[in-house]
């Protein structure tokens, strides 16, 4: 028998296909083309082999610059929004007054576009770093810094969510056990919590890693890379290798491809590795 | 009693840790109502009589950014993208899960895979793409929200319908409906809450998207984040009480939708999540 859903699959399929090849599939199989040539318009494209890979790693600085900025950044971002995020679930869980108006609180900067984020750090940076007679561009570490709390203070709402939804599916009763066993805060916390809400830590990883290693926006309005190209992450590298430089198209595409592999192998080492502590737990 | 001292201090924590979030907001807030000058000095203090300009800035900002013209197009693109991607992503969705097919199963794993491919891999090609194909227009745009959101969506919508029983389905056309009516009938209302979690990660990330309307349709219409921007980006000396106006302008019609419908983000980004 032939399913009578099948027949429609113009309406309810074609749409969504012709959109996703569009605008996703065509330019993905065609950037990769592209990173193996030479062109400034798509049509003058001359192949080059790898040679746009090898200047990526030998006579273009800036990539490696931008690859290993990003690296620092995702490291410190990453551990502290996730702690800072847990300790705040933790602390919205217990039975406190006005709990409600918190998680309000700390979720709302998560709303605020990436722009708009960067420019008012911007303002806030550079007008503590006036007294002393700096700006944010004066340093690369300013910069550093400056992204580092930017990205926390938009991140960690989001993640606290996620972990508080962890938590509140903890079963009381295995709560109560613990507590009727005698067992203190410090051994609840690591035996108790922490396994139970494994799958929200695996999800929070694994979205502020690659929200981490994709930051482009809040880059572009922070700092724009300066001073020179010191603060600028990969994303940013690649917009610029593209969009600043002519010529250097190719080059961009190939900065892209290693930059989506990159990505993607950290996206499937996080997800097999926290995976596995899931079932041990 | 200890533990009353405890949660006592634990309150505290929260307090300062609330006012160090509302921080940043507030200061914007009140430099948007300071003479441009004294912002970038001393943006800590409050607006004085002597640097209190009024409504000055937001005049200024308005007129030089086009806010209004930037604020309609944010909002038919984002309105218009994310009905579009709910109704034709929970279709496939659906589709997908009922007939289960070689080619299904390739879509399937083409969307979830599009899902960690970075935005740069494509942005070039993409724009390209869309300029030979003239979907650089506020009508075209969507279209390519539709292809970018597919992967989330979908894959958010197929985790759900994996659990929807079949047997209701079965009856409905039993009882004579077609596929379609199935769909919107019987299908569609029970998929009813995976739709606004959905709706609202899709809304969060088109209205504050940047890189690619200024790349398909930035030189012709300008949307919010495009606006700031480029009040930012263009040359001379930016106008610091311009661009302290249209921070809080931009921020306006977010802490609305957010306190309007608070209950609902906070659970699509909860569940959206878990089914991640």
């Amino acid at each position: 028998m032939k399913n009578p859903i099948k027949r429609y699959f113009p309406i309810f399929v074609l749409p969504t296909l012709i959109a996703f090849l569009i605008a996703f599939v065509i330019p993905f199989l065609l950037g990769f083309f592209l990173s193996f040539t030479e062109f400034t318009t798509v049509s003058n494209a001359q192949f080059v082999g790898i040679s746009n890979y090898i200047k990526i790693f030998t006579e273009d600085a800036t990539f490696l610059n931008a690859l290993w900025f990003t690296i620092k950044f995702a490291v410190v971002s990453v551990l502290s929004i996730n702690l800072i995020a847990f300790t705040l679930a933790l602390l919205l869980t217990r039975s406190l007054p006005l709990t409600k108006l918190f998680r309000t609180v700390f979720f709302m900067p998560n709303l605020i576009g990436g722009i708009v984020l960067g420019y008012i750090w911007q303002v806030i940076i550079n007008g503590v770093l006036y007294n002393f007679g700096y700006s944010i561009t004066s340093s690369e570490n300013f910069g550093y810094w400056g992204l580092i709390i930017l990205m926390n203070w938009q991140m960690i709402g989001y993640m606290m969510i996620i972990y508080i939804a962890g938590i509140q599916n903890i079963p009381t009763d295995i709560l109560e056990a613990a507590k009727v066993d005698g067992a203190n805060g410090r051994t609840t916390l690591f035996r108790i919590i922490i396994p139970s809400v494994m799958p929200s830590i695996t999800i929070c990883l694994f979205l502020t890693i690659t929200n981490s290693f994709k930051l482009f926006d809040q880059n572009l309005a922070l700092t724009a890379g300066a001073p020179g190209e010191r603060t600028q992450m990969v994303a940013l590298d690649i917009y610029n290798t593209f969009y600043s430089r002519v010529g250097y198209e190719g080059i961009g595409q190939a900065k892209a491809v290693v930059f989506f592999i990159i990505v993607a192998i950290i996206a499937l080492l996080q997800l097999r590795l926290t995976r596995s502590k899931e079932e041990e737990a | 009693m200890k533990l009353k001292i405890l949660n006592g201090v634990y309150f505290l924590i929260l307090l300062i840790m609330s006012a160090a979030f509302l921080f940043p907001v507030f200061i914007v807030l009140i430099n948007s109502f300071k003479l441009k000058f004294s912002i970038s000095q001393t943006p800590i203090l409050l607006p004085n009589a002597d640097t209190f300009v009024s409504l000055e800035n937001y005049t200024e900002g308005i007129k030089n950014t086009g806010f209004f013209s930037a604020f309609l197009w944010s909002l038919f693109i984002t309105v218009f993208s994310v009905a579009v991607i709910v109704v034709f992503t929970s279709m496939t969705a659906w589709y997908i899960v009922r007939v289960r097919s070689f080619l299904n199963s390739l879509l399937y794993y083409a969307l979830v895979f599009s899902m960690i491919v970075p935005f740069q891999m494509v942005m070039f090609t993409m724009s390209k793409t869309a300029n030979v194909l003239r979907l650089d227009n506020p009508i075209g745009i969507i279209f390519i929200y539709l292809g970018f959101g597919a992967g989330l969506s979908v894959f958010i919508f197929t985790g759900f319908i994996k659990n929807v029983p079949i047997t209701i389905e079965e009856a409905a056309t039993i009882d004579g409906c077609n596929t379609l009516q199935v769909f919107w009938i019987v299908v569609f209302p029970v998929l009813k809450p995976t739709a606004i979690t959905v709706a609202i990660l899709n809304t969060m990330w088109i209205w504050n998207d940047y890189l690619l309307p200024y790349l398909v349709i930035g030189n012709d219409y300008k949307t919010i984040p495009i606006a700031v921007q480029y009040l930012k980006g263009g040359y001379g000396s930016v106008d610091m009480g311009a661009l302290m106006a249209m921070l809080v302008l931009s921020i306006l019609p977010v802490v609305i939708f957010y306190l309007s419908s608070q209950k609902y983000i906070i659970k699509g980004v909860a569940s959206g999540a878990v089914k991640g």
